[in-house]
């Protein structure tokens, strides 16, 4: 058969510009391809090229950057390209991790939106013969004050818990934003972490002519046609309307999907699997098909469909969940099968690889599209579009915040320490994650708010310790040293756990790439986090883009959020975030300096976002993690907690008041820093800090000397119920109840006012 | 001794309980939901998760399920049967437990470590327990409403056949506030007549090391081994 063997099919629309237009193709684009068909494409073709060329699947604005990031260590195993990264652990043992966006379908549909971006990276996760330990997410909304942001917060909560809880996948940590700049787009990160034998490791390549494809899992229907061209334009008024775009998760199927795939893959009857996740059926014949350097023929009147009258254009482009495409061995049909029949699931061969270079549709004896080699997926332009700083966010980044007035509150300075603490991106997230199971699999042992997530390996003495982070207000007012933050403060938060930091995994959210401020954000950002992942030895080792985040209001802030994974070797090791006992010795790792730019403090008690973001030594974050990781290790550290949101007495406060049932009171002696302004010694958020109890304060005094890093005593843990400030000449105290009330009530005070689908009530 | 663990399409805390088994020194035996039969388990565990999806209503649909005619005839023998959180779900889809398990009353999923009092120890699962011990275990539910009509509760309370109850964490009860899904009289966990079936809400399974959080769930799996063995 050859490419002129191609024809329309009847009834199939005229390719004009307005339908390539429609099909988000530029000109240039659409000549490429017929430049790389020798002829008119089909409208199959068209709707093909569409997805795969589209944003979302190609990273056609982002590759170049992401091809600066450092992706390699000896200990990484599989980098990005494949579903998920891989590092090992040890003990032969690996595990597999994945962020991903589904911000779009969220907008529109927060509830289906965020189930099935877990669903998704679920996936991504067990298709590299992982089985799922863990989830995280890192979420952003606009003010709780909008019914709409309430009802968007509360049903993607509803979404990410019904789906992890029904599969049985622990969600143990994340981060929760509130911000303006969310308004009308929030951001719903996933992360997925699985556990195998590093011999258990498959990747989404196809091999070996004549081997069936199969698909897996549920069958094909209408729903989530685009969703990955929908995932690629700006957020407009008429997205209400795309709501049929959005994908509908089922969790049980998925639970059934993801026994039978690893039992697939134990099983030696397949050479591939992967998940037909964005752009269907499409990207995953095509991907495999590309990173094998094979040919692929499928039939999609053999794909198992919802209902009758698909036509391969929709069969091609669905996102109907829960569906997996297999290449097995030739001659092993019936046993791959006969392993989806005990799961109650559908197996059906729909294809082969061929060793003709081509990319090949059948509709029964028709074909309906066909691309020369693995062009569909290599020959995808990508962009390098001009990139200029906003001269509005320079003004404002150099603007002297330090000349900004105290409120008269503020002579209180408890006040301002409890409008701080019950601010919604600082205070408890408790009421979102408490819906969250997060200790199924008898795992877990530091969960959901602490500095991070800590998950026990079965069968060894070691433990994973996992979080997302990322501030946006300081991407937005410095792209590079805010990524940088990112990443550093991902790291400190594994190294608080008592973790190695190991490798991470991004999720890249920023606005439209063609207006040369946000592409500007892009590379600045993704240049940070380069810099910041070589000086701390955590590679990058796959994640998400996620372009045009803009609604009528605007890009939100660039979000570049890391996903961190470390290692702790020894369970003695694990550390919590919050006192543990009075009578500790409070020593502050790293130094207060002037700094308030970008701060919590200035967003919440001023309305500002100003200033230029905290400076970030990555040296110096690399010798505080070595000199915390020999604290820990020697047994000197009883609990230990990160500085950043909202500064020094926030991270204090939350040490005493964290554990609501078990409160610790502190007396803290901050005149030592009587030099500088006290509400940057308070509230300023200057980098490269970690709050320590112990028992054993010289030793950690001195482990810190012998790594370079500045330490000192700044106080103790104490069985009265307040946290007692001495600073600038005065004692002040505010009592912990008091700062509990702020911090836990804070989220579940707002919830109880109506969340509705409109945008004010 | 042999502990069966049944999986039903959806179980998910079926390798916590496979897990919890061993960790006590009895053999755990996996039985498929399509299977006729028992492998000659002394005691079965009906583990949490969401069986055929939770569709049409928890545990509705597994208790149709194959495996469950022997399970409810090894029941009717005497032969002990702990049916845990989605479980405790089915064996009252089963009426080998009276009253039901409806939707939470906050409307939401519930997570999180609750205070549990042992209200009788005369029970061959909770022998291991001190009369009116305060245990800490994790719950994970969104339909954990224990609820029944008057006759059987009193019936329930009138028997000692209240396993277990919500109560504060200093073991006082304070049903409104330390019932995390609005159950009538704070009830977390039942037997039946016989004393042989148990059914709670909570997860005895992942409370079996301090290291997470809590150990005390292992004298509950203790006791069962005691008692099949003895």
């Amino acid at each position: 058969m050859t490419a002129t063997a191609v024809q329309p099919r009847p009834g199939d629309p005229a390719i004009t510009p307005a339908l390539v237009a429609e099909h988000g193709l530029t000109p240039d684009e659409y000549d490429r391809l017929v430049a790389m068909l020798g002829r008119t494409p089909t409208f199959t073709e068209l709707g093909v090229v569409s997805a795969m060329w589209s944003e979302h699947c190609s990273y056609k604005h982002s590759r170049p950057q992401l091809r600066t990031l450092p992706t390699e260590a000896p200990w990484v195993l599989q980098g990005p390209g494949e579903n998920a990264g891989v590092i090992a652990v040890g003990d032969g043992l690996a595990v597999a991790f994945k962020i991903e966006s589904h911000n779009h379908p969220s907008a529109v549909e927060p509830y289906q939106g965020a189930a099935t971006g877990v669903g998704g990276i679920l996936r991504d996760v067990f298709t590299m013969g992982a089985r799922p330990i863990a989830l995280l997410n890192s979420l952003r909304f606009g003010s709780l004050d909008s019914p709409r942001n309430r009802w968007l917060f509360a049903n993607v909560v509803k979404g990410i818990g019904d789906y992890g809880n029904c599969v049985g996948v622990p969600t143990v940590g994340g981060e929760i934003v509130f911000d303006p700049a969310y308004d009308g787009n929030p951001l719903v990160n996933a992360m997925c972490v699985g556990l195998l034998r590093e011999d258990e490791l498959i990747r989404a390549v196809a091999q070996g002519v004549g081997n069936p494809i199969i698909a897996v899992g549920a069958r094909t229907g209408r729903d989530g046609i685009h969703g990955a061209s929908f995932a690629s334009e700006d957020l407009s008024d008429e997205n209400e309307a795309k709501r049929p775009r959005v994908q509908v998760g089922d969790p049980f199927t998925e639970k059934l999907l993801l026994e039978a795939s690893l039992e697939l893959i134990r099983s030696g009857h397949i050479v591939a699997i992967q998940d037909m996740g964005a752009a269907g059926l499409t990207s995953s014949s095509a991907e495999m098909a590309s990173r094998g350097d094979v040919g692929v023929v499928i039939d999609t009147t053999k794909v198992p469909v919802r209902e009758p009258g698909m036509t391969p254009y929709e069969t091609l482009l669905s996102e109907s969940q829960e569906r997996m495409l297999v290449v097995a061995k030739r001659g092993h049909e019936s046993d791959v099968r006969a392993i989806l029949e005990k799961w109650d699931l559908l197996a059906e061969v729909i294809g082969e690889v061929i060793a003709e270079p081509v990319y090949r549709v059948m509709e029964g004896d028709r074909v309906v599209a066909e691309f020369p080699g693995t062009a569909l997926v290599t020959n995808c332009p990508t962009y390098t579009p001009p990139a200029a700083e906003s001269p509005a966010i320079a003004a404002l980044r150099q603007r002297d915040v330090h000349a900004v007035p105290e409120r008269p509150e503020e002579a209180d300075p408890a006040w301002t320490l409890r409008t701080l603490l019950a601010t919604p991106t600082i205070a408890s997230k408790a009421w979102a994650y408490r819906q969250y199971d997060s200790t199924v699999r008898a795992s877990t042992m530091v969960g959901p708010g602490s500095d991070a997530a800590v998950v026990r390996l079965p069968g060894t003495t070691r433990a994973i310790a996992l979080c997302v982070d990322c501030n946006g207000r300081y991407v937005y007012l410095e792209p590079r040293t805010g990524a940088q933050i990112a990443v550093a403060e991902a790291a400190r938060n594994v190294a608080c756990s008592g973790a190695v930091p190991k490798a991470i995994t991004n999720n890249l959210n920023f606005g439209n790439p063609k207006k040369p401020e946000t592409f500007h954000q892009l590379v600045e950002a993704v240049r940070g986090m380069g810099e910041a992942c070589r000086v701390l030895e955590t590679p990058v080792t796959g994640g998400n883009v996620s372009l045009y985040n803009e609604s009528p209001a605007g890009a939100v802030y660039p979000t570049p959020t890391v996903g961190m994974v470390g290692l702790v070797d020894d369970l003695a090791h694990v550390t919590r975030s919050t006192f543990p006992a009075a009578g500790h010795t409070i020593v502050l790792l790293g130094d207060c300096t002037d700094e308030l730019g970008g701060s919590e403090y200035l967003n919440t008690i001023h309305g500002l976002v100003a200033g230029a973001p905290p400076r970030v030594d990555l040296a110096g974050e690399k010798r505080l993690i070595g000199a915390l990781h020999a604290a820990i290790t020697a047994g000197r550290v009883a609990s230990a907690h990160d500085v950043s949101d909202g500064g020094l007495l926030v991270a204090v406060a939350e040490c005493c008041i964290g554990d609501r049932e078990r409160p610790v009171g502190a007396e803290l002696e901050l005149g030592a820093f009587d030099a500088l302004p006290a509400r940057a010694v308070r509230f300023g958020e200057a980098q490269g800090r970690v709050v320590v109890a112990t028992a054993q304060p010289d030793a950690v005094l001195e482990t810190a000397r012998a790594h370079g890093v500045p330490a000192r005593v700044i106080g103790r843990t104490t069985s009265d119920d307040a946290l007692v400030i001495s600073d600038h000449g005065r004692t002040w105290r505010v009592g912990l109840a008091a700062l509990a009330d702020a911090f836990h009530d804070a989220i579940p005070t707002r919830m109880t006012r109506p969340a509705t689908a409109g945008a004010e009530a | 001794m042999k502990v069966g663990v049944v999986t039903f399409p959806g179980s998910n805390c079926d390798d916590d309980a496979v897990a919890a088994v061993a960790a006590v020194g009895a053999v755990p035996v996996r039985l498929w939901h399509k299977a006729h039969d028992l492998q000659g388990a002394d005691a079965i565990v009906l583990p949490g998760g969401f069986s055929y999806g939770d569709y049409l209503r928890a545990g509705a649909i597994a208790r149709f399920a194959p495996i469950m005619r022997e399970v409810i005839a090894f029941a009717e023998r005497g032969g002990p049967v702990i049916g845990i959180c989605n479980g405790f779900q089915i064996l009252c889809e089963a009426q080998l437990l009276p009253g039901a398990l409806l939707r939470n009353d906050s409307l939401q999923f519930r997570s999180e470590t609750v205070a549990l009092r042992v209200e009788t120890t005369a029970t061959r699962f909770t022998a291991r327990y001190a009369p009116g011990q305060v245990l800490r275990i994790p719950i994970a539910h969104g339909d954990g409403r224990y609820t029944a009509d008057a006759g059987t509760l009193a019936a329930l309370e009138g028997d000692g056949r209240v396993v277990f109850r919500y109560v504060r964490p200093d073991g006082t009860r304070d049903d409104a506030a330390a019932t995390p899904n609005g159950a009538m009289h704070a009830i977390a966990g039942i037997v039946n007549t016989a004393g042989n079936v148990l059914g709670m809400m909570p997860h005895p399974e992942r409370a079996l090391d301090a290291a997470l959080g809590s150990a005390d769930g292992l004298p509950l799996f203790e006791g069962l081994f005691a008692t099949v063995s003895a």
